[in-house]
């Protein structure tokens, strides 16, 4: 089913429905320490050493929290204009699990560090969309289970489960959406705009791969116009922003289906199988847990605000909604090349500076991302730090765009200044790379090339008019390069027709 | 014995050179080997421990160091970690347990010079008022060998009151170390909730518990409280507050002092030979110099109530972790759920698991408001009754229990146990500071065996320097603390 049609045309039995979203996204914050204790956030360590008696929770052991996820959090809310109440807390989250040290869990239940907010986003086509925020609130990671002894990993059928506590106490931030979103495009390009405002923010390095971002999909069917949500399903285990997307094709698929045969959709956690690309039911919600949550008399209430609150505003700069804001209103780019550039470290400054110089947004970003990424991609040195400096790209758009230099010769520059640097001016200048747009001399050459192929002269003539081609490449090599190429067709095209 | 002197003439003495920590630390064991079969104050003795500390504080004094407790024979209630030790909190569940670190108060203690001579015994978990409920021994009340030491901290108590420590740490969450102290004849003392880290303390009630010294007399007892207090960047809830000492603010009179008498707690509801004690000490406060103003604590009775869902609310979620998976005992089943539930049943005792029930049941969705809630409210308003009668009084004085030492099997019933915290409760729930001090003996009929009383003296939050001066000049001027070198361990045969 393609984007357009949940949009416009989803229907179960000839009835119009739509598709109701709410995403739950969990982040591992940024931070050199864990939640509670002194250990190191750290992945990928050997297992168990990055441990201490608070994340293991030994017995007499406290937590202490750590400011620095506090703050980072109040920033990821203030990037979307969520409300920083003066108070929050901590609850605990009372249930029974291995890979959990104290068999509870440090959250927050009914006053999270941030509340509300908007995030914007735009859409290939250059629309925007949006989706409110409920909350984002602070909380502990988990260890991590590994299953042995069965065929897939799982738990069912294994013989003894490993735990590893490098991950217990790293910072968790979990950002819960409304119910706003209604297509998988959509849901994609709202956990772009999170991760890349997460990213540039320092919040969290958002590796879907590694689990620093792991996000749950609610998803339920209704018919267009009633209030009332229709069953929904969470969906989880998706390792991509790619496999978001498809996961929820296949779930809205696999309720509609459920639907048209009259059949109930059941309340259930469903996980993505990658490979199979369908959802399968893990575990049932009906029989919802009892987590007791009540506040951690091990923490005190948060307050937050005034001086603080004033910082973090401050720190705010630079998000990389008003940069895409200013590429797509604005310099009027198309929406992939604006997220490109705002998603690569430092080109967005780069482009502005560029694009400030030369007046050219459009032809800016040609170059950008086109010769200049090449480049980026081939020699594995970002642009930024490239011989070729944003003053230089942007006269290399304006000789461009004033036509005293052809396209070709500007690869070529390109690829000189990448490793040499300098101006582009000085070495058009130098070594009068200039493009030739003077008629008369253009002449001249164009006689020299009539005259040297005789031949496929009389081939035109004779009708076969697509050798003009061939004629413009001579004499383009005639000149080394210089020659403006739509003067010189125009040029032979005059003298070729004229003569016959 | 020097062991009998006090941590104060102990420590000068160790540091004038006059005798080492190391014949300390054999003094305090030779008591415990003499007397602790008939007391059973310990759980664990740490003499290997207690040797290499006295070594090591033998040896800074002869490079001239002074060290505030040089060689002072310390008991550790089991329930507060020290590294290298078993740990059990009285309870099978944590049987085979080594405690990887050490708590911030013990540490603090140990780096001043104290020797730590072993674990003693409490109420499983920490959870009782008679040292009974302890899952790993019972430990007798010194005074009276056929009765309870009071509890939890009922070995750290007794060690005291027995000379088998000059000094102990307790925690006391709703009268842990007030009720014992007053049923051993010593001075039990629970700082301001805050002051003291909680770091290392196995917690039963995180919002009550607090570790608090337990010594012979006032002046020590301040000096080991002002040796642990202060903030610890471990506990989030430790204050920052400067915490003055107070072992310099000591007073020996009581004049312009104004000494509150709840009008709720009324003596008639004692026994007359009990409320004989208390009137005597009333008395007494009045002699040196102090004056008596009734005040008024109106929510003080629901104490007892709000005690029992908040601390249990928390227990539930605090003793989760004891789950058969990471430490501790383990009994295997085909599942983890299965694990959980055949450890937990075999790893605890009644009362824990009848406060886990209790606790799980206020917290559920449905019950957390009706229960959980109303109990926190509860708990303002009986803070606020103690605020507003601290604008008439500079401290509370009441009795520490209603009654002496009971016989051991005296409290069948976990109710009737429960009401004998009635006076330290609110006290707890409030966060103040608040200690029991020897006021008296009560002899009961057909006994030939005096039992001790305490009196309960309570401040305002952080009046720790207000309240010990004012114990200090009722010490003092009493010397009911003096008769402690009677217990019935002495007379019922051993040779010291």
């Amino acid at each position: 089913m393609s984007a357009t049609a949940e949009r416009s045309g989803l229907t179960v039995n000839g009835v119009p429905y739509e598709v109701v979203m709410g995403i739950e996204c969990h982040v591992e914050l940024k931070t050199q320490s864990k939640m509670f204790c002194g250990c190191r956030n750290l992945f990928g360590a050997e297992p168990n050493t990055n441990v201490c008696p608070v994340c293991l929770g030994l017995p007499g052991a406290l937590p202490v929290p750590n400011r620095r996820a506090i703050e980072l959090v109040v920033k990821a809310g203030l990037a979307f204009g969520a409300e920083i109440p003066a108070f929050s807390k901590f609850d605990r989250k009372n249930y029974f699990y291995p890979d959990m040290p104290k068999d509870y869990q440090i959250s927050q239940y009914d006053m999270p560090l941030t509340m509300g907010g908007v995030v914007r986003f735009w859409r290939a086509d250059g629309t925007q969309g949006s989706c409110r925020l409920t909350r984002i609130h602070l909380e502990e990671d988990t260890g991590k289970s590994s299953h042995a002894g069965s065929r897939d990993g799982r738990i069912a059928g294994s013989t003894y489960s490993l735990v590893d506590f490098n991950r217990a106490g790293v910072p968790l931030m979990e950002c819960v959406s409304e119910p706003d979103i209604r297509n998988a495009p959509d849901a994609v390009a709202y956990l772009e705009m999170l991760k890349r405002t997460f990213v540039a923010l320092g919040v969290s390095d958002v590796k879907m791969e590694e689990g620093s971002l792991r996000c749950d999909v609610n998803l339920s069917l209704r018919p267009v116009g009633q209030i009332e949500y229709g069953t929904k399903t969470e969906i989880k285990n998706m390792n991509s922003f790619n496999s978001v997307g498809r996961a929820i094709e296949s779930e809205i698929a696999r309720q509609r289906g459920l639907l048209e045969s009259g059949v109930r959709v059941v309340q259930e956690t469903r996980g993505w199988d990658e490979a199979a690309g369908t959802t399968h039911a893990m575990r049932s919600k009906e029989q919802a847990h009892d987590y007791r949550y009540f506040p951690d008399p091990d923490l005190a209430p948060i307050e937050f605000g005034g001086a603080d609150l004033e910082r973090l505003l401050d720190e705010l700069d630079g998000l990389p909604y008003a940069s895409l804001e200013r590429l797509i209103e604005v310099d009027k780019l198309r929406v992939e090349q604006a997220h490109q550039i705002v998603d690569t470290p430092g080109l967005f400054a780069y482009y502005t500076s560029a694009a400030g110089i030369s007046g050219r947004p459009q032809a800016v970003v040609n170059f950008l991302l086109g010769d200049l990424s090449r480049l980026a991609n081939e020699t594995g040195t970002p642009v930024g730090a490239s011989g070729v400096t944003p003053q230089a790209l942007g006269e290399l758009v304006s000789l461009s765009e004033a036509g005293t230099i052809n396209s070709k010769t500007a690869k070529e520059l390109l690829s000189r200044m990448w490793v040499q640097g300098g101006s582009p001016q000085a070495i058009v200048a130098a070594e009068g790379l200039g493009q030739v747009s003077d008629a008369s001399a253009v002449d001249a050459i164009v006689a020299e090339v009539l005259a040297a192929n005789q031949a496929t002269v009389a081939e035109y003539r004779a009708g076969k008019t697509k050798v003009l081609g061939f004629l413009v490449g001579q004499v383009m090599k005639a000149s080394r390069g210089k020659a403006n190429p739509t003067l010189a067709e125009e040029r032979l095209r005059a003298r070729l027709d004229a003569s016959s | 014995m020097t062991i009998d002197l006090g941590a104060i003439e102990i420590a000068r003495r160790v540091n004038a050179g006059e005798v080492s920590a190391l014949e300390l630390a054999r003094e305090a064991h030779g008591r415990i080997a003499e007397r602790d079969g008939a007391i059973g104050a310990f759980l664990a003795e740490t003499e290997q421990l207690a040797r290499r500390h006295a070594e090591r504080v033998d040896g800074a004094v002869r490079a001239g160091q002074h060290l505030p407790l040089a060689g002072v024979p310390l008991a550790v209630k089991d329930n507060m970690c020290l590294e290298g030790t078993p740990t059990t909190c009285g309870s099978k569940i944590l049987a085979g347990w080594i405690a990887p670190y050490t708590a911030t108060a013990v540490e603090r203690l140990l780096a001043a010079g104290a020797i730590p001579v072993g674990k003693t015994n409490l109420d499983e978990f920490a959870m009782g008022s008679s040292c009974e409920n302890s899952a790993l021994g019972r430990t007798a009340n010194p005074w009276d060998l056929s009765r309870v030491p009071g509890g939890s901290s009922g070995g750290s108590v007794a060690a005291v009151a027995a000379g088998e420590a000059a000094i102990a740490l307790g925690s006391d969450t709703g009268g842990s170390i007030r009720e014992p102290a007053a049923f051993c004849n010593v001075v039990g003392f629970k700082p301001t909730y805050g002051r003291v880290s909680r770091y290392g303390l196995i917690a039963f009630a995180s919002s009550l518990d607090q570790i608090g010294p337990i010594a012979t007399s006032v002046e020590d007892a301040a000096l080991v409280y002002d040796l642990m207090a202060g903030k610890d960047p471990l506990d989030a809830t430790s204050v920052e507050l400067p915490a003055e000492p107070t072992v310099t603010a000591l007073r020996e009179d009581l004049a312009g002092v104004r000494v509150g008498i709840v009008r709720e707690f009324g003596l008639d509801k004692l026994e007359p030979d009990v409320r004989d004690v208390y009137q005597a000490a009333y008395a007494d406060l009045e002699r040196l110099g102090a004056e008596l103003v009734e005040v008024s604590l109106p929510s003080a009775d629901y104490g007892v109530a709000t005690y029992y869902l908040i601390a249990p609310a928390e227990c539930s979620s605090n003793l989760a972790r004891f789950d058969g998976m990471r430490y501790g005992l383990r009994v295997e089943a085909p599942d983890v759920t299965g694990t959980y539930e055949a450890t937990r049943a075999a790893g605890f005792g009644d009362e824990v698991k009848r406060r886990i029930l209790i606790g799980t049941y206020a917290l559920s969705s449905g019950y957390y408001d009706a229960y959980y809630v109303r109990a926190q409210k509860a708990r303002t308003l009986i803070a606020a009754d103690f605020a507003r009668a601290f604008s008439a009084c500079d401290v509370i004085a009441c009795p520490a229990a209603a009654t002496p030492a009971f016989e051991f099997n005296a409290k069948a019933d976990p109710v009737s146990m429960y009401l004998m915290d009635y006076y330290t409760i609110p006290m707890s729930l409030a966060g103040l500071p608040s200690l029991s001090v020897p006021c008296g003996f009560v002899t009961p009929a057909g006994s030939d065996r005096p039992l001790p009383l305490g009196l309960e003296l309570s401040a305002s939050l952080f009046a720790e320097r207000s309240l010990l001066g004012i114990a200090h000049a009722y010490e003092r001027g009493t010397r009911h603390a003096a008769s402690r070198r009677i217990p019935a361990i002495a007379r019922a045969g051993a040779a010291s």
